[in-house]
């Protein structure tokens, strides 16, 4: 991730720095007092005041991965119209047979502190969440911090119903925006996931290739040492076979960093559709109290006027058993305009709620649409640098094969066969 | 019944003569119209520099090409078109073209096996292909099979004596080859028996460090294709894996982009560049397939042809050391060597001179031929790279390009 970027939105980071510089391994307890291992990585801020742009070390402290957890769940809660950047994955997916499944993995640590780093400096990045009091403690308050996180209450107010992610809420007007963007998350988490899954046998293929090419390396060599004139060609042929081999541990690694890229926009298409579902969840409350205060209207009416046409549980009674009194049809009454004054109140507030929503939904959809577009193009093209350089390295090396095997050939249109080539690399 | 004659300037081509029992000996006795033999080695001197510069002082032209399936009751095979260009007086006409399928090759081969059995023939491609497995029909396998045939006629047309060979002849000339088979086959038992009758039985002791030399070579040089062999094969498969995997990755972009606005261009250019490393990585898969592999098994074939001929050779020298050897116990005072004794010699001696200029002939065509193969794969691997190169390279401004402001 480009640090540039960051620093031309620059918000929580015109003033500081943030990295994620080590990983350690720990030991301790969990909850049920039973030993366990996991991952601790080392934060640090930097407050980049000075004129000449040197940064002075302001905080230091160590937070494992659930801590990150606990600090995003509680910003989805609170920021319900953010899209809320994602963490890199709990545990590995889409592997390949060389890349480890193991969350001690190294390799899967590295690329994981990279990811937390990553999500870091996009929330310090972002002009609503950089300014959260408890984000800002996540970086500077190491011991009490969970507990100061779970005082806000931010699980209570979490609303259980977006837990169930397929549950249909029969919106009668709903916003087709929404609608669309809900889609469109959909379809983008879907192709994303297909990409990665067959970019990681794409992967595999590969380095099967690759390998099976170096059991050539050994075999020119024995070969050359019962040639004559041969044997300098054969050799060098199989050096080059071992060199080959040998470069697709790096050419995938670099792979796999691309790969990382497009994860986190599988996972922010995620963070997109919960956006969309809370809306729904918003427009769903105010339709239901909507309908509430309507019924209750209706029903003042009816016992004001006597007739009755909405079904209720007391004019079913009062049917059978006989009507009420006037007195107590009056208390009735006054209940009910009591409890359509407050349904008013609260449908009032309600829908500016939701206009809100919607305001400052969409204009942090339009942020992250400009983000994403950007983000994605970049790593295109740096998906597209990676490949041209493989092929200029090894398309180099059996270039280089050549004289070899021309020896003491003199045919000239060989020689400038091969000039020509040259230009290309 | 005529030979085919040498010309005159050229030696008497081998000791085998398919007309006559009697041995032509180098060493003098020769019939009337035959001259004395140059020595081999400068014969092949001779004929490299004829390499060397380009078919100039070449007189002699074979081409296979044209194939064309023939539907019969019984059978379905294949036909080539044989053309033969030549100034050399065994032909009567300057130009031949005669039509042959496989059937006539292998005949071809066996006939010089017995005719010239001193000399390297040089392999025909695998007489059987699974039923199954294998389309006999297809393009690539009758296109494989032609190159094959043809590389093994040319083989024959630049061997300084068995391009002589009357059966070579008759090959590239014969309206009706059939007829002459026929014919043959007489001729076969006879020469069967004397065959059989020189060569069965004896057990040599050592081979000479020469030929001990040239047998280890074509043990290690085998084997080493073989394995070769193999690695090829195994990476054409994986290849093939790959490239499966590809035609799913290219094609995935695409669809994203239609979901997209401003990205539906660059992952739409993605898509079709992966669809162009895909094309090019089929052909390389290709080239593999029919150019490389099959000169590894014809070298394969050939290694194991040639590693008979020496066991023949051996079996000749057997014979001689044999009867030397008798001669020597039978402790009689004669100073001269008795005549089948000295006939042994020479054969001996005949076959390891013409052994030894075919090795050498076989390690220049060898050379030639493994030089070009390494730098036809390099090359072709150079162009699957060039290729990717310039898919990638043009979808670079592609990916930079800044969307008009809506």
């Amino acid at each position: 991730m480009d640090s540039y970027y960051m620093l031309k939105n620059n918000f929580l980071l015109k003033k500081i720095e943030i990295s994620v510089s080590e990983a350690e391994k720990r030991t301790g307890r969990t909850a049920m007092n039973m030993q366990e291992t996991y991952t601790a990585y080392l934060i640090e801020t930097r407050s980049v005041e000075h004129a000449d742009g040197q940064s002075v070390l302001t905080d230091a402290l160590w937070r494992r991965y659930s801590e990150f957890e606990l600090l995003r769940n509680y910003l989805l809660v609170y920021y319900p119209h953010v899209v809320v950047p994602p963490l890199p994955e709990k545990r590995a997916e889409f592997v390949w047979h060389k890349l480890s499944a193991d969350n001690m993995d190294p390799d899967f640590v590295e690329r994981r502190r990279i990811g937390l780093e990553n999500f870091l400096l996009r929330v310090a990045s972002h002009p609503v969440l950089c300014r959260d009091k408890i984000f800002y403690l996540f970086l500077t308050q190491e011991g009490n911090w969970k507990e100061t996180v779970n005082e806000t209450g931010f699980q209570l107010k979490a609303d259980s119903r977006l837990k169930a992610l397929n549950a249909t809420f029969r919106v009668k007007n709903p916003d087709k925006r929404f609608t669309e963007l809900k889609h469109y998350s959909d379809e983008l988490q879907s192709v994303i996931s297909h990409l990665l899954r067959v970019r990681a046998r794409v992967a595999d293929r590969l380095y099967g290739v690759y390998k099976v090419h170096g059991n050539y390396g050994r075999v020119f060599s024995e070969w050359s040492a019962i040639e004559k004139e041969m044997g300098d060609g054969l050799q060098s042929a199989g050096h080059h076979m071992d060199v080959y081999a040998a470069s697709i541990d790096d050419i995938l690694e670099d792979e796999e960093h691309y790969a990382d890229q497009l994860k986190e926009y599988l996972f922010y298409a995620e963070a997109l559709r919960a956006v969309c579902r809370k809306h729904e969840l918003m427009q769903y409350d105010l339709e239901m109290a909507a309908q509430d205060l309507a019924s209750k209207k209706q029903q003042c009416e009816e016992l004001a006027t006597g007739t009755v046409r909405t079904f209720s549980l007391k004019g079913m009674t009062t049917k059978l058993f006989g009507q009420e009194t006037p007195e107590q049809r009056e208390a009735r009454i006054k209940v009910l305009e009591e409890q359509i004054k407050e349904g008013e109140q609260q449908l009032k507030s309600k829908n500016l709620e939701g206009r809100e929503f919607v305001k400052n939904a969409w204009a942090d959809i339009e942020r992250f649409k400009e983000q994403k577009n950007r983000d994605l193009k970049e790593a295109l093209i740096s998906y597209a640098v990676m490949q041209i350089s493989m092929c200029k390295k090894v398309g180099g090396w059996y270039l280089t094969l050549l004289p070899v095997c021309l020896d003491s050939c003199s045919c000239f249109s060989l020689l400038l066969g091969c000039i020509g080539i040259c230009s290309h690399f | 019944m005529q030979d085919a004659q040498a010309p005159a300037c050229l030696p008497v081509p081998g000791l085998w003569s398919s007309e006559s029992r009697d041995l032509i000996l180098p060493n003098g006795g020769t019939p009337a119209g035959t001259s004395s033999p140059a020595s081999s080695s400068s014969l092949l001197n001779r004929l490299q520099l004829d390499d060397d510069i380009d078919g100039e002082t070449r007189d002699l032209f074979v081409t296979v090409d044209d194939p064309k399936k023939h539907v019969c009751t019984m059978e379905t095979y294949i036909t080539y078109r044989i053309t033969t260009k030549s100034t050399r007086v065994e032909f009567d006409l300057p130009e031949y073209s005669v039509r042959r399928r496989y059937q006539d090759f292998d005949w071809l081969r066996n006939k010089l096996e017995e005719s010239q059995p001193t000399h390297l023939i040089p392999p025909l491609p695998e007489k059987f292909v699974v039923k199954g497995v294998v389309d006999r029909f297809s393009e690539e396998f009758v296109e494989t099979r032609r190159k094959a045939l043809d590389k093994f006629l040319k083989r024959i047309t630049d061997h300084p004596v068995l391009s002589f060979n009357e059966h070579f002849n008759v090959f590239l000339t014969a309206k009706d080859l059939n007829a002459y088979k026929k014919q043959g086959m007489a001729l076969l038992t006879r020469v069967g028996e004397s065959v059989k009758h020189v060569t069965g039985g004896y057990k040599l002791r050592s081979r000479p460090l020469e030929f001990a030399a040239i047998g280890d070579y074509l043990d290690t040089f085998a084997l080493k294709l073989g394995t070769i062999d193999r690695i090829a094969q195994r990476i054409i498969k994986e290849e093939i894996e790959y490239l499966v995997e590809l035609r799913e990755y290219g094609p995935v972009y695409s669809t994203w982009s239609a979901l997209e606005g401003e990205l539906a261009e660059p992952l739409e250019g993605v898509s079709a560049c992966i669809g162009n490393c895909s094309a090019a990585l089929e052909e390389l898969t290709d080239d593999m397939t029919e150019d490389f592999l099959p000169v590894l098994r014809e070298y394969i074939l050939y290694s194991d042809s040639m590693k008979s001929v020496l066991k023949k050779r051996d079996q000749v020298q057997a014979e001689y050391e044999a009867k030397l050897e008798a001669v020597a116990l039978r402790k009689e005072d004669r100073p001269k060597v008795p005549a089948d004794v000295e006939k042994c010699q020479d054969r001996m001696e005949c076959f390891n001179a013409d052994l030894k200029a075919d090795m050498e002939r076989w390690q220049n065509n060898k050379r030639q031929d493994f030089r070009q193969l390494l730098m036809g794969m390099a090359d072709k691997n150079i162009q699957y790279y060039e290729k990717c190169l310039m898919a990638w390279e043009s979808i670079i401004p592609l990916l930079q390009e800044k969307q008009e402001a809506k």
